[in-house]
């Protein structure tokens, strides 16, 4: 996927006129947050589980490439294949290499945030290799020819129309006339399609939430089951899976998979909650011949020992971007890269460039929500100011913005100071602003702002009042 | 080589070179532990409490149980089930003996045939390893008794399971397996582990839910009342 996060203001701009999203994000919004609350309420231990979670993630990163070696031996010893990749091109090319070698056409894919990181469907078709996504809102993305928004809800964006639509578009060898009467009928006739496509597989693609060092372990955990039909019907199971997804024992991976569906979309374990270990044995009378991982470092290893280490202790369960006024607002297409929200405003920076993702640091009204859910406790809004400051640095932020930030910074370190100055800043752009029909074609100190577009007056309510106004009204 | 690469510029970021032997024997100490951590206090129960907990955490995800005195009950439960919901009186069962040896001669009506599931099963019998009551989840080992295909194939999923393999946590699920594994040479784990809560589901149309996306629609439970202290009168 070609990077569009340089373009994250305009990005962001049309994501706010977009009606179809911001009506998605209306409905999805309050679903997470309840969900969350509620299944963390059931459990009084969750916040020392937190904790351990955090600890268990910090243990295995100090001692990585130990934990990586002893899991790659046992991946080994129970038969399976490891490929070692530093960078996506590796990945694609160790994916290539083995659907090429056993004659493969069609690959199922469960869903994987590696296989978007890495592009991989896009490699494969220009190979002539047919990969299917298999997670419902993979699949309808894959049909569309769009990006994911969301990384454990990829498709919370489109709504029923959508899916209908793209149904009738693509499965042209039903009666065009059927009718949709509610969801379910939706539901059962992407089973019915992609159940044929399981059938007809020779690979089956998944990722991995957790690798286990003890055992040689890789863990998956959907609700459809689609990853678990993806890796046992066809004759191969490809895993894809970065360097940072290792845990020690079933234990640890135990303590994590007590945060991760909870922190993700409230309920207390997901469905399927899967342990793979190499191929099928030799008296089993299911399962793939071939288990490969393909391991990937991306720039990871690099993270340990800098300020950003601490982001891969992430367990990618999206509460921080579900929690996130500004991905609330503005949706994960307008991030411009795979990973969205607070999670991807730190790591997508330092996976493709600072120059090339500098605005989404930004993204932030640093409310500090992120890093109070998120399950191991990674210092979010730190990281992002560290961005901030690096950006700074390096003289890449205009130096128009460079003195502002300096103002802003001292206001930032004076809140109370900074809330007055804002409010009445926002009272006044009201006051003058109602007097101007509700737009600003010229602002002083913003000359370069309203050249290109018209400044919308406010409400006479700056974005923290609105923001707690909203917040003692929903009661999150 | 690829796999240096990637350690080494793990070492190079963690300032420091390969770790010293002492260092390695202290992380191995710690996989030949594998200490257990935290344990919520939800599941610490007395048996009969336990149960409950695993029956209601079952059913609060759409799952279904039935209780039976013994497994001689189960032919005729299943058929029952069957009958209920109108679902055909042909399946497949996994090829474990507790499951082979059934009085299936009593209910002939009853087509059962043992051994991997197909894509054209509708309704298919699986043997519990054990239950957890934390979250009202199977555990599902594969291997030549317990097929894969047969948790995912069919439509309708059935699991019989003794109560007394009624566990309180996740952890002292995987207990019982290294329990059974460790004696052989072979890995700790079988090929794959399945833990299992509720029926298969998804909410990405519109995030409403809907069971049975890709796995079965329904799961249903004959728990075997096998333990006397966990018997509903008990205690
Ligand atoms: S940063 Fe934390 S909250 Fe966000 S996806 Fe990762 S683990 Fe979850």
């Amino acid at each position: 996927m070609l990077p569009t996060s340089p373009a994250f203001k305009e990005n962001a701009a049309r994501a706010l006129q977009e009606e179809r999203l911001q009506k998605a994000l209306a409905r999805t919004k309050p679903q997470f947050h309840t969900k969350r609350a509620k299944a963390v309420a059931a459990l009084p231990e969750f916040e020392q589980i937190r904790d351990i979670g955090r600890d268990i993630k910090n243990h295995t990163l100090q001692f990585l490439d130990h934990y990586l070696e002893t899991w790659a031996e046992n991946v080994e010893r129970a038969g399976g294949h490891v490929h070692w990749c530093p960078t996506a091109e590796d990945a694609r090319a160790a994916v290539l290499a083995i659907c090429q070698r056993v004659g493969a056409r069609i690959v199922t894919k469960g869903k994987s945030m590696i296989s978007e990181e890495i592009a991989l469907n896009d490699y494969l078709e220009r190979h002539g290799i047919t990969p299917v996504e298999t997670d419902l809102g993979e699949y309808i993305l894959q049909l569309r020819h769009e990006p994911p928004s969301h990384i454990i809800g990829p498709a919370f964006h489109l709504n029923r129309e959508d899916w209908e639509e793209s149904f009738r578009k693509s499965h042209t060898d039903l009666p065009p006339d059927r009718v949709f009467r509610e969801r379910r009928d939706i539901l059962t006739e992407a089973r019915t399609k992609l159940r044929e496509r399981f059938l007809a597989a020779d690979v089956g693609i998944t990722g991995a939430n957790f690798l286990i060092a003890e055992t040689g372990t890789s863990v998956i955990v959907t609700n459809e089951g689609n990853g678990d039909l993806t890796q046992t019907l066809p004759r191969v199971h490809i895993v894809l899976a970065s360097i940072e997804k290792v845990v020690p024992t079933l234990e640890d991976a135990t303590n994590m998979l007590r945060l991760l569906a909870r922190s993700a979309t409230g309920q207390d374990f997901s469905v399927y909650t899967t342990f793979s270990t190499g191929p099928r044995r030799p008296e089993d009378p299911d399962g793939p011949e071939e288990y490969h991982v393909i391991l990937l470092d991306n720039g990871r290893s690099s993270m340990l020992g800098s300020p950003f280490q601490d982001m891969l202790r992430c367990i990618r369960c999206a509460a921080c971007m579900n929690h996130c006024p500004v991905y609330n607002v503005v949706g994960g297409h307008a991030y411009g890269w795979v990973y969205p929200g607070p999670m991807g405003a730190v790591l997508t920076p330092t996976l493709i460039g600072i120059d090339q993702a500098g605005h989404l640091p930004n993204a932030s009204t640093f409310c500090g929500r992120c890093e109070s859910v998120c399950p191991v406790r990674i210092p979010l809004p730190r990281m992002m100011r560290h961005w901030r400051e690096r950006e700074f640095e390096r003289h890449l932020t205009p130096s128009f913005a460079r003195t502002n930030l300096r103002l802003w910074g001292f206001f930032a370190r004076h809140p109370g100071l900074y809330r007055l100055a804002t409010r009445a800043g926002a009272a006044l752009l009201g006051w003058l602003g109602k007097r101007r029909g509700g737009r600003f074609t010229a602002l002083p100190l913003a000359g370069a702002w309203t050249r290109g577009r018209d400044f919308p007056a406010p409400e006479g309510e700056t974005f923290f009042a609105r923001y707690q106004r909203l917040e003692r009204s929903h009661a999150l | 080589m690829s796999r240096e690469l990637i350690l080494s510029s793990i070492r190079r970021h963690l300032r420091r070179g390969p770790l010293p032997p002492d260092h390695r024997l202290m992380l191995a100490a710690r996989l030949a532990q594998h200490p257990r951590h935290l344990i919520p206090a939800r599941s610490r129960l007395p048996r009969p409490e336990q149960i409950a907990l695993f029956i209601s955490q079952v059913e609060k995800e759409f799952g279904t149980v039935v209780r039976l005195s013994g497994l001689e009950d189960v032919p005729g439960a299943i058929a029952e089930y069957l009958a209920q919901h109108n679902l055909p009186t042909r399946l497949v069962a996994a090829p474990h003996p507790e499951i082979t040896a059934l009085p299936w001669g009593e209910r002939p009506l009853l087509e059962v045939r043992f051994g991997r599931a197909e894509p054209s099963d509708q309704v298919s019998l699986q043997h519990g390893f054990a239950g957890i009551a934390e979250t009202g989840t199977l555990m599902l080992p594969s291997g030549p008794e317990r097929p894969t295909t047969i948790n995912l194939l069919a439509d309708t999923a059935l699991v019989l399971l003794r109560a007394s393999r009624v566990v309180g946590a996740y952890e002292e699920a995987w207990d019982l397996l290294r329990a059974e594994r460790s004696g052989g040479n072979g890995p700790l784990m079988p090929r794959n582990v399945m833990l299992v809560t509720g029926p298969s589901r998804s909410a990405d149309i519109e995030q409403t839910l809907e069971l049975g996306a890709h796995g079965p629609r329904r799961l249903h439970v004959l728990l075997i009342d096998d333990d006397p202290a966990a018997k509903p009168d008990a205690g």
